[in-house]
């Protein structure tokens, strides 16, 4: 069979175009940064008792202080422009999606505490124009790299549980006791919760889980006997806007 | 050609002074903020995006309307817009260079805004709209000099230039669809997830566009004696027309999906724009006063007479673009944030030190497109003074 | 030459702001001062010799951050024990002044690397 020039250069162009398209397939549906979330090694998720924060008022302050301090976080006085990697809210706007006017005041205005989410799916990573936030393969730690982030607030705008704040001035003059072991942020970056990675790459729990009480629970869901595991198996757990399709790995057990 | 912008009338270097004026006033309050951050604007930790993304927004679909000369006279060869297929394309060139200096200006470490080219990121939707803007401005700057430079000597386009023309109209469409899968995708926020989001877009687009292009000939025709002719004005006038009421139809429908459906989640952020919520009543009268102008454009535009006449056709055309930036460049964005994901309304309105960068970033707007203007009117009179 | 009175001038007036910087340094201005790092009193041993740290310190330091903050990698081996990959805990527990250190030669040069926007010193510890 002879081929001529032309069909020779159609040929070639067909095949480059093929292995380019899969291998441009392959590069969107699995960025170099984060994968997909099924292929984790240790997948870390977080259960917060809330009876026990309930019955027991200085706990949630005691938690978020232990964040504050651990990563030299801000005391901003101005409301509108606080950073919050964990913080309190009355249940009514934490679970915000479960509209129920009967539960008694109580359960109405019982502390919870927010923090990021760490879902699988998280619509954050998808939306950062620069991958300054991604998701760890290895754990499911969504992640952020403060050298990058240009500040844009895309992932503000795409994280549907406000778990995210932006440095609207230069943070350091708010800071209390600050130390050298982690490093401020700047002014023009966004900043939240990691799930203490520098804390776990030393293989501790979070700061927040450790002053807890045993009112947060920190384990790895793909180990069996975890006691995130053996703690959900054995009891009713929420999350928050789980209709959205993030698959958020904080459970709220009452 | 570029020179032809130092000379002018004295009318016309007092408005150039003055808006390097204003351009320098807005300078002076971005290095403000740039020192301080961008707590000096009204944002805050729940509305995260404001004037500057509206602006940004808004802008885009007057740069996309370029479109709406371009196809008829390039595909389709409709004669008649002839004079005004290069104004279209100019005005593109300002509004992408606006909508870029809005972006810059957002940003919390705008020094680093190469990375989002260094390290590309295919899943999001700011990447490729970084990429469509730029290529969009590539293309008109080139488009527009060659065609231009071409009508100076009295010959035709080269030949190579057909396929980049071809290229801008479905480029055109892409860039505010783009801009609407920003907002369209994202889960968190009811009032922008909606199918209808780029669709309505498009449609705000081609009315605002082509309403702002027609009062710029119509201004044209009173400073400088340069006339585009009545039939592209005309058939501009329809396009704009019939957008618009595209336009309201689609916001109906969407109207109809929150109220009808009784999600509270949805409606809440409606109820906060036209009533108030949680008595935040901030955007209520520009939200009215956006529906009034769409119904006074409707039936001014609706009455062939009306339409055809330059009087009420400029007022008809006023009160599309301001119906739509009042909609969109002041209203969407805000809207989208409030209720935030918590339920809770946090206020906002743009801070003193975010209007004037704002003011002095529509100077520079302004500026180019009367520079660009210049230009061709210069051209245009020496080849035929008129 | 036309307007030759103008064009000497303005010839002048360039030539002036053009040397401008060696007439303001002339007699002991910061250019004539040379650099002078203080070598930390508890030196033992840093992880490279000098001349790598002159060149490299800066791509090392990119280095590391990608390492640990990207890749999760925060630990490295150095003669046999576990460092930290880190510019506060670990180099600047020797070079523990970033004035009398760091300072001198980026000042000298006019460099002005933003880590410290973040990363803090030991001086800054409240």
């Amino acid at each position: 069979m002879s081929v001529n020039r032309r069909k020779f250069l159609e040929m070639t162009g067909a095949v480059a175009a093929l292995g380019l398209s899969t291998k441009g397939l392959e590069l969107i549906a699995k960025d170099s940064a984060h994968g997909n979330g099924n292929s984790s090694a240790i997948r870390w998720a977080m259960v917060i008792d809330l009876s026990k924060f309930m019955n027991n008022p200085q706990l949630t302050k005691k938690c978020v202080d232990a964040c504050i301090k651990e990563h030299n976080i801000p005391k901003i006085e101005n409301e509108n422009h606080q950073i919050k990697w964990i913080w309190e809210e009355p249940y009514t706007h934490a679970f915000i999606e479960q509209e129920n006017e009967k539960l008694p005041n109580a359960i109405k205005d019982m502390p919870v505490l927010l923090l990021c989410n760490h879902c699988d799916n998280p619509p954050c990573t998808d939306v950062c124009p620069t991958q300054a936030t991604w998701r760890r393969d290895s754990d499911g730690v969504v992640m952020m790299d403060w050298h990058r982030c240009i500040g844009c607030r895309y992932c503000m705008a795409a994280c549907p549980y406000g778990s995210r704040s932006f440095n609207w001035f230069d943070p350091r003059p708010d800071i209390d006791n600050m130390h050298a072991d982690y490093p401020t942020r700047k002014k023009g970056v966004v900043e939240k919760c990691t799930f203490c990675d520098e804390r776990l790459s030393r293989g501790q729990i979070p700061a927040c889980v450790e002053v807890s009480e045993g009112a947060m629970i920190f384990g790895n869901l793909n180990e069996p006997l975890s006691p995130v595991r053996r703690t959900l198996a054995n009891r009713f757990s929420l999350r928050r806007k789980p209709e959205l399709g993030t698959h958020p790995e904080i459970y709220y057990i009452l | 050609m570029l020179e032809k912008v130092f000379y002018g009338s004295k009318k016309y270097w007092l408005w150039m002074i003055t808006l390097i004026i204003i351009i320098g006033i807005g300078t002076g309050a971005f290095m403000h903020q740039f020192w301080d951050g961008l707590g000096v604007t009204g944002m805050n930790r729940d509305v995260t995006w404001g004037f500057y993304i509206a602006q940004f927004t808004f802008l885009v679909g007057v740069a996309a309307s370029a479109v709406m000369v371009v196809l008829p006279y390039y595909l389709h060869d409709y004669k008649k817009f002839s004079k005004i297929t290069i104004l279209g394309e100019f005005l593109a060139i300002g509004a992408v260079i606006m909508c870029m200096t809005f972006i810059f200006v957002d940003m919390g470490q705008p020094t680093r805004i190469m990375n989002v080219f260094f390290y590309p990121s295919p899943k999001s939707p700011m990447f490729w709209d970084s990429v469509s803007l730029m290529g969009y401005l590539i293309l008109n700057i080139l488009i527009s000099r060659y065609s231009l430079d071409a009508e100076k000597k009295g010959i035709a386009p080269p030949k190579w230039i057909k396929p980049f023309i071809i290229i801008s109209i479905p480029w055109a469409v892409s860039i505010h669809t783009v801009t609407a899968f920003l907002y369209s995708g994202l889960a968190a926020r009811p009032f922008w997830m909606s199918a209808i989001m780029a669709p309505r877009f498009l449609a705000t687009a081609f009315a605002a566009g082509p309403a702002l292009l027609i009062i710029l000939c119509l201004f044209l025709k009173k400073v400088s004696n340069f006339d585009v002719g009545k039939e592209p004005v005309k058939k501009l006038a329809l396009i704009a027309t019939y957008a618009m009421l595209l336009n309201i139809f689609f916001l109906s429908l969407e109207l109809f999906t929150a109220l009808y459906s009784g999600m509270s989640h949805h409606i809440a952020h409606f109820q906060f724009l036209y009533f108030g919520l949680d008595g935040n009543y901030t955007l209520v009268p520009f939200m009215w006063a956006s529906t009034i102008l769409a119904v006074i454009a409707i039936i001014i535009t609706l009455v062939p007479k009306w339409r055809n006449t330059e009087n009420t056709l400029l007022v008809g055309m006023i009160a599309i673009f301001l119906s739509i930036w009042l909609d969109k460049g002041l209203g969407m964005i805000v809207a989208g944030f409030t209720p935030n994901t918590l339920g809770y309304v946090v206020p906002y309105w743009p801070s003193v030190t975010e209007f004037l960068i704002s003011l002095g970033i529509f100077g520079l707007g302004i500026f180019i497109i009367t520079g660009l203007y210049k230009i061709v009117l210069t051209v245009r009179r020496q080849l035929k003074p008129y | 030459m036309y307007n030759s009175g103008k064009v000497i001038i303005g010839i002048l007036v360039f030539i002036g702001i053009f040397i401008s910087p060696f007439l303001l340094n002339f007699g002991g201005g910061q250019a004539h001062t040379k650099p002078d790092p203080k070598i930390p009193v508890q030196y033992e041993k840093c992880i490279e010799d000098v001349e790598y740290m002159k060149a490299y310190h800066m791509d090392m330091l990119n280095e590391w951050r990608d390492l640990v903050v990207r890749e999760n990698q925060r630990f490295m081996q150095f003669e046999g024990s576990k460092i930290e990959m880190s510019l506060s805990k670990t180099c600047m527990k020797c070079h523990s002044s970033k004035v009398d250190f760091c300072d001198e030669c980026h000042n000298y040069l006019d460099v002005n690397p933003y880590c410290w926007d973040c990363h803090v010193t030991p001086e800054e510890v409240q």
